[in-house]
């Protein structure tokens, strides 16, 4: 795979770069960490690191140190769709542990693994900030709530469809 | 009824958007403020009104913004602390998902305030479609000139940036935050110095909560000394609660601090009850780090008055028989929940999250949690309570942010009030879940 932005993405981050001061590029990293998260592959391979890292003038381990601390920032491959099942308290009272259970069986996966044809990673996570919206998970960039088991093989069934 | 001052239009259809938010009175804090009152009058009035820091440790806004530091040719920022990661607290997304508009009027008014030209929404990474509809509010908001340069005329230029984080909850932590928007990892800082000193890229910040920007509206629509009047005592105004775990009416509600523990958790106006008719076992009222207390303890005080829903009663007892408001997160337990388990996930909960700097941190998170899973799957042994209780006692106090404390007193509470259910699982290894 070419490691290159496009035009229109690298006018995408020439403008988030000028949201801050003179001089503090590296404050658009986590920003352009996202963007280059999503474009090659979902997962942040040293070559797109060192990418970024030349992007915003940065030295390569400024971005490593980075894209290792945060939860959202991948430093393996992850399956097309990462079902992230918050497991924290408040879900928990309301059966999360049932749900992962499901997909565990449903999917023949333990928690961290990737289905063999890499469409489905199970990541349990902690608190997403819908507690009162309990069980969930995070599904790319949606919240999916009120989990039944039902739910889940919608959600499954969804995903296989489009792939 | 309560009274309502920042979730009263949240269902008005459209109200996402800006013609609607318009048309129902929304930016008139921005022209009373640029048009009539000087930058130090606003922060007067945010005096005035006693609002206390809705972020969850309830420092006074007012006093802080009359904290921050004005060099002569430095830049100051605002910052608002939208990373909301503390289990059991949603009220943020809530406000800005369904009244973003608010959002950004509040941070109009206090960026002019506090002489902030750039001000930042340091948004949690996970609600990427917030972030979108913020994204859309202040496009708008700009289209309709009350962002950008020379705003109504008053020579203020400002203008607001949403930053998504990543998925850390440290971040939420005002330092770390900073630290994370200049583009590293998110490890606290030591304060002082205070952010109003000095914050991102060294210039004097002013970090705020959400809420509490958005409680700057009415604020000003009203004058601080009226605002000043809602509530009891030292909470004064409205204060969002997002309430969780079993009850049947989960969500966000709008309380003035007038009413009781009681009547919020049973009436049909707030959380209805405990579902299936159980009974009430325990309950965090203030996010996952605030002190657990069981049934009898939280519906009145060791006093034996009846608790209510303001800082001060919550707190009332200290945390020996009491709790604290924090951030708002209210989260039931009925009869049938283990409160082992319960802490068992938040004991693992703040394990992923410490940044690791500190070593009580570091060391004493993993271990208590290695404990609590043992006697959850009962592989606990008597000693380990004790145990238990000394690893959180060595944390509190010798670290470098309060995640360290965050993390222990949980742990402390729970020990303290239900000892028995932990010797329960002890004694009784064979009935534990595997
Ligand atoms: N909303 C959420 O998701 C979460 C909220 N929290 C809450 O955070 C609280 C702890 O927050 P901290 O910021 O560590 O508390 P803190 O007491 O150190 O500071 C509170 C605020 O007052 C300011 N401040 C205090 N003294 C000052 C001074 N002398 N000069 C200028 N400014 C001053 C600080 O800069 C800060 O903005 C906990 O009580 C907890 O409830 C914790 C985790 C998550
Ligand atoms: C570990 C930790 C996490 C925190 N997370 C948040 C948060 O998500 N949102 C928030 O507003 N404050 C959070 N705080 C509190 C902030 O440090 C700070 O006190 C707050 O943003 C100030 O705003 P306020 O005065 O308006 O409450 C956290 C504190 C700690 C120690
Ligand atoms: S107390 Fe924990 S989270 Fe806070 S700085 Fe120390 S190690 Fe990091
Ligand atoms: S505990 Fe699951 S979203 Fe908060």
């Amino acid at each position: 795979m070419m490691i290159q932005f496009s035009e229109e993405t690298l006018a995408k981050v020439k403008e988030i770069v000028s949201h801050y001061p003179e001089g503090r590029q590296k404050s658009a990293l986590i920003p352009v960490l996202h963007i280059a998260q999503d474009t090659f592959g979902g997962w942040l391979d040293v070559p797109v690191m060192d990418y970024v890292a030349g992007l915003l003038e940065l030295e390569p381990i400024e971005v490593y140190e980075v894209a290792t601390f945060y939860s959202m920032l991948n430093t393996k491959p992850v399956g097309k769709y990462v079902l992230e099942v918050c497991q924290t308290g408040p879900c928990m009272l309301n059966g999360s542990d049932d749900i992962i259970a499901y997909i565990r069986e449903k999917l023949g996966i333990a928690p961290g693994e990737t289905t063999a044809d890499g469409l489905f990673t199970l990541k349990p996570v902690e608190c997403l900030g819908a507690c009162g919206y309990a069980p969930m998970m995070q599904l790319g960039n949606t919240y999916r709530e009120h989990l039944t088991k039902e739910k889940v093989d919608l959600i499954i069934d969804e995903a296989r469809l489009t792939r | 009824m309560g009274r309502k001052l920042l979730l009263e239009k949240a269902h008005v259809e459209g109200i996402r958007y800006y013609d609607t938010y318009r048309r129902e009175g929304g930016y008139a804090s921005v022209e009373k403020a640029l048009k009539n009152l000087s930058p130090e009058q606003v922060v007067e009035e945010v005096k005035k009104s006693g609002l206390r820091g809705r972020g969850g440790a309830g420092f006074p806004t007012g006093m802080k913004w009359s904290f921050i530091a004005k060099p002569e040719g430095v830049p100051r920022h605002l910052v608002c602390n939208a990373d909301e990661s503390e289990p059991g607290t949603f009220k943020d997304r809530y406000l800005m998902e369904f009244l973003p508009h608010l959002l950004i009027e509040g941070l109009i008014v206090s960026s002019y305030a506090l002489g902030s030209n750039a001000t930042y929404i340091y948004i949690r990474g996970e609600y990427a479609w917030v972030a979108d509809i913020l994204d859309q509010a202040i496009v708008e908001a700009k289209n309709n000139g009350w962002l950008g340069k020379n705003i109504l005329g008053s020579g203020f230029d400002c203008d607001i940036y949403v930053h998504r984080g990543a998925g850390a909850y440290i971040c939420g932590e005002e330092t770390a935050l900073i630290e994370s928007l200049e583009g590293k990892r998110g490890n606290p800082r030591i304060k002082p110095p205070f952010p109003a000193v000095k914050g991102a890229w060294d210039r004097p910040t002013v970090v705020n909560n959400v809420e509490s920007l958005a409680a700057v509206v009415p604020i000003i629509n009203m004058g601080g000394e009226e605002y000043a009047k809602i509530g009891v005592g030292k909470s004064t105004g409205t204060k969002l609660i997002s309430a969780c775990g079993n009850i049947n009416k989960p969500g966000v509600y709008e309380i003035d601090m007038t009413i009781s523990v009681e009547e919020f958790i049973y009436s049909d106006e707030y959380c209805g009850g405990i579902p299936k008719g159980k009974r009430l076992k325990a309950c965090i009222p203030g996010g996952s780090s605030v002190p657990i207390l069981p049934a009898n303890l939280l519906l009145k005080t060791a006093k034996g008055e009846t608790r209510m829903m303001t800082y001060e009663s919550l707190g009332d007892g200290g945390f020996a028989t009491g709790s604290m408001m924090g951030s708002g997160g209210f989260i039931v337990l009925d009869e049938d929940q283990c409160v082992v388990r319960h802490t068992m996930t938040l004991a693992r909960f703040y394990q992923h999250e410490s940044c690791g700097q500190c070593s009580p941190c570091r060391e004493g998170t993993g271990w208590m949690h290695r404990i609590l899973k043992n006697i959850e799957y009962g592989k606990g042994q008597k000693s380990d309570i004790d145990l238990l209780w000394d690893i959180q006692r060595r944390i509190e106090g010798n670290t470098i942010c309060p995640l360290g404390d965050a993390a222990a007193w949980p742990v402390a509470a729970a020990i303290r009030h239900f000892r028995d259910e932990f010797e329960w699982h002890v004694n009784n290894p064979d009935e534990c879940l595997k």
